[in-house]
């Protein structure tokens, strides 16, 4: 069974109006929308669940998709921060770039974004039975990628970039991580490596987690999967499964 | 009698933390004030109502030669003292009220005041010795540490504005409201930046809103200056005085000694606020080494410890910078002859339609603009 779809044009609709006006439809059937002018609004899309699919247009607001479980959304643009707060299943396509703390503590589903990404994203990322949240960054990213990581993957590309000048991840990659994966194509400058994390050249079911995901995240940006896996991917993992567990109380 | 509530998720918060927005053109081709006020406009969730400003640049064109003092207070009389300070210690071109709209919605306002002013030259009585700026300097500390300093913020009365062909216009009120209250949709400048507040450790009141200025300098900021005890002390030594209560005033003193007194550009300047760790120092060359290594000794209490977002304006320029771990957002944005800075996109994208490109800076990575010649 299919629903209805909805176009909402919100140019200068407060967030909350929009975002009542959105629940309103999905409690009356819509399940596609289709938002334009978006410039700013907070929330979109935030604690909704089920087969929604969300086209945005515009400059969405801080905490898009954020709790959210099960919906698709689309940027047609670049998202600011918070996005994928707390997300639990679902996907979210920013067909432009990120700002800070994208994925924060999400718990499943997919976020794909296409150019760079802000600070901080993925940070409390974890995992749980069959939800393995993954995050496949086009672009580079800056400091802090995947700050206390308990689970699971990002996928770090660094290929479509506008920052020439700087390494694929900023510093302190992975600081404070304790579970999960990030997988980089190519090198990680060893500079940028966080504490307590070993860095290794991917195997065949690492590349499979990577490849089926690139596939993904090529097919949303029409770009080639073939060019994307031609370069050598390397493992960002843990040592052990509690590094930090000596932390305060020396053993 | 209240009651708490009883679940910590049946509290109403408010979400939010500063704006700040800011725009130049490098060609000096005015812009409007609408500008500036739409674009806070659109973050107005990002404060509550308890501070917003604006400072703007190449606004008193026919006046460019004089400072500008802008003067609040509560009590005629203290407004007259301060007056009476100006008039012996400068040539007063002008003085008038600041225009505004009494129908804006903001809290408690106090009467503005702006001077045209030249600073005496042999008549001084006092401070003779001192440049002209270090005089104007002068003379400001001492108004805002004593008629500015007494206890009881209704018998304050201080200067908050000093440079030439440029003004700051802040108070307590959301931006949008400020703007109205200063009807600052009537002024062009070629450099404007913005500020929505959210306190968190000091009041709100209208001093302490955003911008702070010195000479021609005006900071906004987003984020705590977890360093304002080190830094007021270090600023103490060299003559400047905190009295508006909110960490950020301190930029805007540190600003005018590295910069106009101790003749360190822009960039240096960057570092000795958002300074590389210790150990990309221990990777630099050995010529940069030295530099840093020294930077962060003869500066570590000018260093800015704790988040922050910080634009800087001034007549020639525009200057963005964040904290060297990125604790608050800032993305910068160009179109034609103009840059934007913002803590949010979507603001740059309420008052611009298309933009040539749009990049979120790095963390201590300062983004500066200058006009051109």
């Amino acid at each position: 069974m299919s629903g209805t779809s909805l176009t909402i044009d919100s140019s200068g609709i407060y967030y909350r109006e929009l975002n009542e006006q959105i629940r309103a439809a999905v409690a009356d059937g819509v399940t596609d929308f289709v938002l334009t002018g978006v410039k700013g609004q907070r929330y979109i899309a935030t604690g909704l669940a089920g087969n929604l699919t969300f086209t945005v247009h515009g400059t969405p607001g801080q905490d898009m998709g954020a709790f959210m479980r099960g919906p698709h959304i689309r940027v047609e643009g670049n998202a600011q921060d918070g996005v994928g707060n707390t997300m639990d299943e679902g996907r979210i396509v920013i067909n432009g770039l990120a700002g800070d703390v994208i994925g924060y503590g999400m718990r499943g589903g997919h976020i794909f974004v296409r150019t760079d990404v802000g600070y901080r994203v993925g940070i409390h990322m974890k995992a749980y039975m069959d939800k393995r949240p993954v995050i496949v960054i086009g672009g580079k990213a800056g400091d802090f990628l995947g700050e206390y990581m308990a689970g699971g993957a990002i996928i770090l590309l660094g290929m479509f970039s506008d920052k020439t000048y700087a390494p694929i991840c900023g510093r302190s990659l992975g600081t404070g991580m304790h579970g999960g994966v990030i997988y980089v194509r190519g090198e990680v400058p060893p500079e940028q490596l966080g504490p307590k994390l070993k860095c290794v050249p991917c195997e065949s079911e690492d590349m499979e987690i990577i490849s089926c995901n690139v596939a993904a995240f090529a097919r949303e940006f029409d770009e080639s999967p073939d060019l994307i896996l031609s370069e050598r991917f390397h493992k960002v993992s843990p040592f052990s499964h509690r590094p930090y567990g000596n932390m305060y109380c020396p053993s | 009698m209240s009651t708490a509530p009883r679940h910590s998720f049946d509290y109403v918060k408010d979400i939010s933390g500063c704006g700040v927005f800011g725009v130049i053109d490098k060609k000096r081709t005015p812009i409007s004030g609408t500008v500036a006020i739409d674009a806070m406009a659109s973050m107005h969730d990002r404060g509550n109502g308890l501070g917003g400003g604006f400072a703007a640049y190449g606004i008193y064109p026919e006046m460019a030669d004089f400072y500008c003092f802008h003067v609040m207070g509560y009590r005629d009389e203290k407004l007259e003292e301060v007056e009476a300070l100006l008039k012996s210690h400068f040539h007063v071109k002008a003085a008038e009220p600041i225009p505004t709209n009494i129908k804006a919605k903001v809290s408690m306002p106090p009467k503005v005041w702006r001077y045209f002013l030249q600073p005496r030259d042999e008549d001084r009585p006092q401070w003779r010795e001192l440049e002209e700026e270090d005089y104007v300097v002068r003379v400001v500390m001492h108004v805002n540490t004593t008629l500015g300093a007494v206890s009881n913020v209704e018998d304050k009365a201080f200067i908050f504005s000093s440079g030439k062909n440029m003004g700051a216009f802040k108070g307590v009120g959301f931006p949008e409201d400020i703007a109205e209250f200063y009807r600052l949709h009537e002024y062009k400048g070629h450099v404007w930046t913005g500020h929505n507040r959210f306190p968190t450790n000091t009041p709100g009141w209208w001093g302490g809103a955003h911008p702070f200025t010195l000479l021609d300098w005006s900071i906004v900021h987003n984020g705590e200056i977890s360093s304002y005890g080190i830094n007021k002390r270090y600023l103490e030594e060299r003559g400047y005085v905190c009295t508006l209560m909110t960490d950020t005033e301190v930029v805007a003193y540190l600003i005018d000694l590295l910069i106009r007194k101790h003749g360190l550009d822009k960039r240096m300047a960057s570092w000795v606020f958002a300074p590389p760790f210790w150990d990309e120092i221990a990777r630099m060359d050995e010529r940069e080494k030295k530099l840093f290594s020294a930077m962060r000794m003869i500066y570590g209490s000018a260093c800015l410890n704790g988040p922050f977002a910080i634009l800087v304006g001034n007549s020639t320029g525009l200057f963005g910078l964040n904290d060297r771990v990125k604790l608050r957002p800032l993305v910068v944005a160009e179109e034609g002859s103009r840059v934007y800075m913002s803590s949010e996109e979507s603001a740059i994208r309420e008052v611009c339609g298309t933009l040539d490109n749009i990049w979120a800076p790095k963390a201590g990575e300062p983004i500066i603009v200058e006009v051109e010649a």
